[in-house]
């Protein structure tokens, strides 16, 4: 699998390079700065990039900027945007393209080596996942739709935004799978929205729809 | 010319009417208090020769005329025209009759500028408070139609245009003339109010020298303020590193030394140990991340303050309608100010007021920048308990800023955070640089 990465710090990139090659991931280019990303990104096609928000020369958003004009141009090139703090306002941007094939994680993640490894597979697929933090700033609004789901239906619904399949859902929360599907269609049917077989298309309408204003 | 033909309008210019003739009323009593005033003053000049009493005594009555002053500027101040106080402060370890307490008052320029200002403020003060007072009482007389009376029972009285009054007629006619004597003069009066309170400002205000050592007496509290409110932030900071961050890496390393001691002999324990190690990184980076965004948040540098208050808001339990622009990016210190006083008002909205919805509006204009939180919740913020409030307000004054706070019991509560700043740059936007 061919990866792309964007990382000003040296220590970091080339950490993060020799775990992904570790796992038989190929690290086709590895740049250190904004501007040179997109073009990265528009010559090598890689099937998912792995980038950092804050990167030279501005050290704003020029990482997260650089991943949404990327997927304009290549629209849903899968792409892993790692901080050091996250922001459910970042996280609605890259969203807001409704493709999926996004990840939004804080590096900490990354020293669960087997989790962080399941992420880039999962956002190269198509999938979406979202940083545990973002759904935690998710839920933790009291006005929304939300009120109406239970406890469980709650943890189910975080679970899904992290990206988990029914049956890990089912393994974490030590329930089987059926009942995981049936909270899920009680979900759905809660929020108002039309049920969807597709993992990743449902946790992309259901945390579009919990952040609209 | 008042053109107000609403209810509410009408009711306001009635009650600003009648409030200022009742100010030219009390101006007239104030301006006899200055002659005694101004007497008592020249006699305290005059024995400042004889021993004993005479440094004494000049202070004593100085205070007097001051308390008379801060009087004014205070009418002044409900008339709409701001007066500031210009004395200079009070100089440390002065007794009563001492000389140094002497030299204060003799040496302000504002003293003697109060007692020129005296006689002259007397004159203005009568000749417009009964003009405010006069009209208003004549159109009074007529319109109780006691011209007509007097026409009938004396046989001999005018009024307005009728001079003398020849037949009952013009007699009736002094009601609408009466009534338009009242309201010309209660259109009149805060006019006249204001004029009175301009004339004081030309004496009671600072001079220009004033004005800078009070603004030297000012930033010199808020510095002492900044200083040590951020000298408590560094301690903070320092203690929290010390006893989090630091104490957590200490403690990594020597779970990683122990794994790899016990690589070999028992790869099972060591492996135990690493995952500690791991989950213990994780632990030191979020304590890091909270933080770092005490110190500044990564959002506000990487988005300037309206995107950094829009990520806040999303972040809390209650919905805030954010309405915020800003063409630019503001000074980083500025920006760091405003976010933090953003942050302590919302985090009151969440903590104390129970308000369902919180709104905030954020604009730059002519050099100040404009910030205004609201809620729905129970009101009745009082500024002086708890900190919150408190800290905006010195977080504020180090730039210059203001907070007000209107919060009646019942709701709704409105801080307005107002300080002067520049736009530093105009916004960077990354992707348009790559382009």
């Amino acid at each position: 699998m061919r990866v792309v990465i964007a990382e000003d710090l040296a220590l970091l990139r080339d950490g993060l390079t020799r775990l992904l090659e570790a796992f038989e991931f190929e690290v086709v280019e590895a740049v250190d700065n904004g501007p040179a990303l997109l073009p990265a990104l528009i010559r090598h096609r890689p099937d998912v990039a792995v980038l950092d928000v804050r990167l030279p020369p501005t050290f704003t958003d020029e990482g997260l900027q650089a991943a949404i004009a990327a997927r304009t141009e290549l629209p849903g090139l899968p792409v892993l945007v790692l901080s050091q703090h996250v922001e459910q306002l970042y996280a609605r941007e890259l969203l807001s393209d409704r493709t999926g094939g996004v990840g939004y994680l804080l590096k900490d993640r990354i020293a669960n080596v087997g989790q962080f490894l399941d992420a880039v597979r999962q956002v190269a697929g198509g999938g979406t996942v979202m940083d545990p933090e973002v759904v935690a700033q998710l839920l933790v609004r009291r006005d929304r739709p939300l009120a109406a789901l239970t406890g469980r239906e709650r943890e189910v619904l975080g679970q899904m935004a992290e990206g988990r399949s029914n049956a890990a859902i089912a393994a974490r929360l030590f329930v089987t799978e059926k009942a995981v599907s049936k909270h899920i269609n009680n979900i759905f049917s809660k929020l108002g929205m039309p049920p969807s077989d597709d993992d990743n298309r449902r946790v992309l309408a259901v945390l579009a729809y919990l952040d609209s204003p | 010319m008042h053109i107000a033909l609403s209810d509410e309008g009408v009711r306001r210019w009635a009650r600003d009417g009648l409030r200022a003739v009742l100010g030219g009323l009390a101006g007239i009593g104030l301006a006899i208090v200055n002659l005694p005033l101004f007497i008592v003053t020249v006699a305290a000049l005059v024995i400042v020769i004889v021993p004993g009493v005479g440094l004494a005594a000049f202070p004593w009555v100085t205070s007097l005329v001051r308390a008379r002053a801060d009087l004014e500027r205070r009418r002044a101040a409900a008339a709409g025209v701001v007066v500031h106080r210009p004395y200079a402060p009070p100089p440390k370890r002065a007794v009563p009759g001492g000389w140094r307490l002497f030299r204060w008052v003799v040496t302000d320029p504002a003293t003697w500028r109060d007692l020129a200002w005296l006689l002259p403020g007397a004159i203005v003060g009568l000749g417009l408070g009964v003009l405010a007072v006069a009209v208003p009482l004549y159109g009074l007389e007529g319109a109780l139609l006691i011209p007509l009376w007097l026409y009938l029972g004396v046989d001999w009285y005018g009024y307005g245009l009728f001079w003398p009054i020849e037949n009952v007629a013009e007699g009736w006619l002094s009601a609408p003339q009466g009534l338009l004597f009242i309201a010309a003069g209660l259109t009149a009066a805060p006019w006249l109010r204001r004029v009175d309170a301009m004339f004081g400002k030309l004496f009671l205000a600072p001079t220009k020298a004033a004005d800078l050592r009070l603004r030297v007496s000012q930033l010199t509290a808020t510095r002492a303020d900044t200083v040590d409110a951020q000298a408590a932030e560094l301690r903070r900071i320092e203690r929290d590193l010390h006893d989090g961050a630091q104490a957590r890496l200490v403690s990594l390393g020597m779970t990683i030394g122990l794994a790899e001691q016990l690589l070999e002999r028992d790869p099972a324990a060591a492996r135990k140990l690493l995952v500690e190690a791991r989950e213990a990184s994780g632990t030191a980076l979020t304590e890091l991340r909270h933080l770092v965004r005490g110190i500044h948040p990564p959002v506000l540098a990487e988005r300037g303050l309206d995107g950094a208050v829009r990520a806040l808001a999303m972040s809390l339990p209650v919905p805030v309608d954010v309405d915020a622009e800003l063409p630019g990016r503001l000074q980083t210190p500025v920006e760091s100010a405003a976010y933090f006083a953003v942050a302590e008002a919302l985090a009151n909205v969440v903590r104390h007021s129970g308000a369902r919805h919180a709104w905030l509006w954020l604009r730059e204009r002519d050099g100040r920048l404009a910030i205004v939180v609201g809620d729905d919740g129970a009101g009745g913020a009082d500024p002086g308990r708890g900190t919150g409030l408190t800290g905006i307000r010195s977080r504020l004054a180090a730039f210059d800023g203001t907070m007000t706070l209107s919060s009646p019991p019942g709701g709704p509560t409105v801080v307005t955070m107002e300080l002067p700043c520049a736009l530093s740059s105009p916004r960077t936007s990354p992707s348009s640089g790559t382009a």
